[in-house]
């Protein structure tokens, strides 16, 4: 897997933080993920869980303190040369368009900015004028003097877009890229993105709160738990057979179609909030809220939960894998699948 | 009727001229009934909300009646305000963090409108109420003492709910109350909420731009756009089987998760909401429709009874919708 073409790769990746009175923080403690070209993994999570951590430790925004992060089979160095490099081939995609933009800069000079800093110069207009076409900003000319406050919402994502897009990247990272769009323009940017991966083989990492974005556009999807990944796979499985119990609770408390409502019966609303990263619990971290463990369900594997750290998930697409020592006694061993 | 709009529009006066934002709204809540509002921006659904109140700016133009208890909250003294605020009707807002002092512990703050509006309370008996309070939502009475910057999102939203409660209103009404929370803190508050105003029998007005949302929590549910109310039915109703082509979009912005129409098909609706100071002619929704009819650029709709599936072309007075196609008993889904 590691070695294809173009592919984004972490392996058990870390990334600590130092705390006042010398806590640590492990916000990224331990993650494998995959993200090829042509297919858009959706990285779940709660505000906490360490995704955004994890989206800006991939793009070298922040130094990892153990694993590896990798891109077409080259390990990511930190040189402002390399890393300027690394960044035409993986873009960033801001949540907030309005504030991603200068509103005293034109459409023209945001999409031309990352080939001025690339010392791009051959074909300016030419390149811009494409990339607010593959953005479908069309004709690309009409835009080309307008100012972001005179763009709708939905426009001017797809001009913090097409400024991604200008250097041809083989992939972007986008971060809660419809979280601050109202929601009739949410599809339109959602629909982008997935043309973007059948048209021109874009692939791309989304990370999101939101499940129901990764059902719309995602082919895999990552759910992130303090740290860690703890469920991963196709999006079809996991989204409508989940297995690990924090993946079964966030689909529970959704609108679902009936076949999922069949899978994950009762709304299961877990008690408290995500504990602080510095404080991660021993054994399995999910286990203080774990409904399998106060219904009394895990009491057979519950020596391995409060005592036994699970193994970090494998960045496979196929099969689905789950870092539950529940699911791991009911379903067979997990690793016989890494 | 706890709570009733009568033609009710607010308009703005503003450097561009005119700007309605409520253009003539109809709408009723029961005691112990929830309505829920949904729409986009702009839409108008704050402003309504602020109308009840009357925490509007002076720049808003109001007509029409709102009454509470049958009393028009538009044409009271300041006094009888007063006194309605907090007791009578009160708002959770979006932004707890804003909403809350930062500087003030959070007990003093909920016990704040109790010695406000009861003048017989003690200032001792009324710290009690806000832990009984604070308990009630689900925190430990100790977080009485603390401040809002000590509290996650989720908690010192239950510290709004918890103040909003703290004059046992008789109408609560929630703007974006859990908008900016998490999956699962804002499943913990939606349970909450629903479980106060079932123990407490309040009216609820919710307002969201979700209506997967409004459907979990309320009983009917009213679309606005464009300062109107463009369709109202049964919460699940209006969400799983809208009739009207902006319900729809809405709906299918937030998609049903193990539905296979949604996979890899993203809902929505081109376009923005119109320019309030520039409406289209006819029907506002109709730039942005996908099965606008010849007459919908002439007339504009109005909120008339409509028939829904099932029901062999006749109109089913529960569900309304300011849709031509809609009333014709056609789909408002291509």
């Amino acid at each position: 897997m590691s070695s294809e073409e173009k592919t984004l790769t972490a392996r058990d990746l870390r990334v600590e933080f130092g705390l006042p009175g010398g806590r640590v923080a492990r916000a990224v403690d331990g993650v494998d993920l995959d993200v090829a070209p042509g297919e858009i993994v959706a990285l779940a999570g709660e505000s906490g869980c360490g995704k955004t951590t994890l989206a800006r430790t991939l793009l070298g925004l922040e130094r990892a303190t153990g694993g590896t992060v990798a891109f077409d089979g080259v390990p990511l160095r930190y040189s402002t040369r390399a890393l300027k490099a690394y960044r035409r081939q993986v873009q960033l995609v801001l949540q907030d368009p309005t504030g991603a933009l200068n509103p005293r800069h034109t459409v023209y000079d945001a999409v031309a900015e990352g080939l001025r800093i690339h010392k791009i110069h051959d074909d300016e207009p030419g390149r811009v004028a494409e990339a607010l076409s593959r953005a479908g900003l069309r004709p690309p000319e009409q835009f080309f003097l307008a100012y972001p406050h005179e763009l709708s919402g939905g426009q001017r994502q797809r001009v913090v877009i097409a400024g991604a897009l200008v250097l041809q990247p083989s992939l972007l990272v986008a971060d809660e890229p419809v979280a601050s769009l109202d929601a009739s323009v949410r599809g339109e940017i959602l629909s982008l993105l997935l043309r973007l991966k059948e048209e021109q083989g874009l692939g791309a990492l989304v990370i999101t709160h939101d499940l129901g974005l990764a059902w719309s556009i995602a082919d895999r999807i990552a759910i992130m738990y303090l740290g860690r990944i703890v469920e991963q796979g196709p999006v079809e499985q996991v989204l409508t057979a989940p297995r690990h119990p924090y993946t079964r609770a966030l689909v529970s408390v959704l609108p679902a179609a009936p076949a999922v409502k069949a899978a994950v019966a009762e709304p299961i609303v877990l008690a408290g909030e995500l504990p602080d990263a510095s404080k991660i619990p021993g054994g399995c971290r999910f286990r203080p809220r774990c409904q399998e463990v106060a219904s009394g369900n895990a009491a057979a594997v519950l020596h391995q939960c409060s005592g036994e750290d699970l193994h970090v998930l494998g960045p496979e697409a196929e099969p689905h894998l789950v870092a539950c020592h529940l699911d791991r006694a009911l379903h067979g061993d997990a690793k016989m699948a890494a | 009727m706890l709570l009733e709009f009568k033609d009710l529009r607010v308009t703005y006066r503003g450097s561009r001229g005119r700007l309605p934002a409520v253009r003539g709204v109809d709408l009723a809540v029961d005691a112990g009934e929830t309505l829920g509002i949904a729409g986009e921006s702009g839409c108008g659904k704050s402003t309504l909300a602020m109308a009840v109140l009357r925490l509007l700016p002076k720049s808003a133009e109001v007509s029409g009646e709102i009454l509470l208890d049958g009393e028009d909250l538009l044409q009271m003294g300041w006094g009888r305000l007063r006194a309605v605020r907090w007791t009578g009707a009160s708002i959770v807002f979006q932004g707890a963090m804003h909403s809350l002092n930062a500087v003030q512990r959070i007990g003093r703050q909920i016990a704040e409108p109790i010695l406000v509006h009861e003048a017989k309370t003690t200032p001792a008996a009324a710290a009690r109420r806000a832990e009984a309070l604070l308990e009630r939502v689900g925190l430990p009475a100790s977080r009485a003492r603390s401040y809002p910057h000590e509290l996650s999102g989720g908690q010192r939203q239950r510290v709004m709910i918890a103040m909003a409660l703290a004059c046992d209103p008789d109408l609560v009404i929630a703007d974006e109350a859990t908008t900016a929370l998490d999956v699962m803190v804002q499943a913990q508050v939606l349970q909450l909420i629903a479980e106060l105003v079932t123990e407490r029998g309040v009216g609820l007005m919710m307002i969201s731009h979700d209506l997967s949302v409004l459907s979990a929590v309320c009983d009917r549910a009213a679309v606005m756009y464009a300062g109107r109310i463009v369709e109202q039915g049964p919460a699940g109703e209006v969400f799983a089987n809208a009739r009207h082509p902006y319900s729809a979009a809405l709906s299918a912005a937030f998609p049903v998760i193990g539905d296979p129409a949604a996979r890899m098909s993203p809902g929505g609706l081109a376009g923005d909401p119109p320019d309030p100071v520039r409406l289209p002619e006819g029907c506002s929704f109709r730039p942005r429709c996908a099965v606008a009819v010849e007459r919908c650029g002439a007339e504009s709709p109005e909120l008339l009874a409509v028939p829904v599936r099932g029901s062999a072309g006749v109109a089913d007075a529960a569900r309304v919708s300011a849709c031509f196609v809609a009333q014709e008993g056609m789909p408002v889904v291509l």
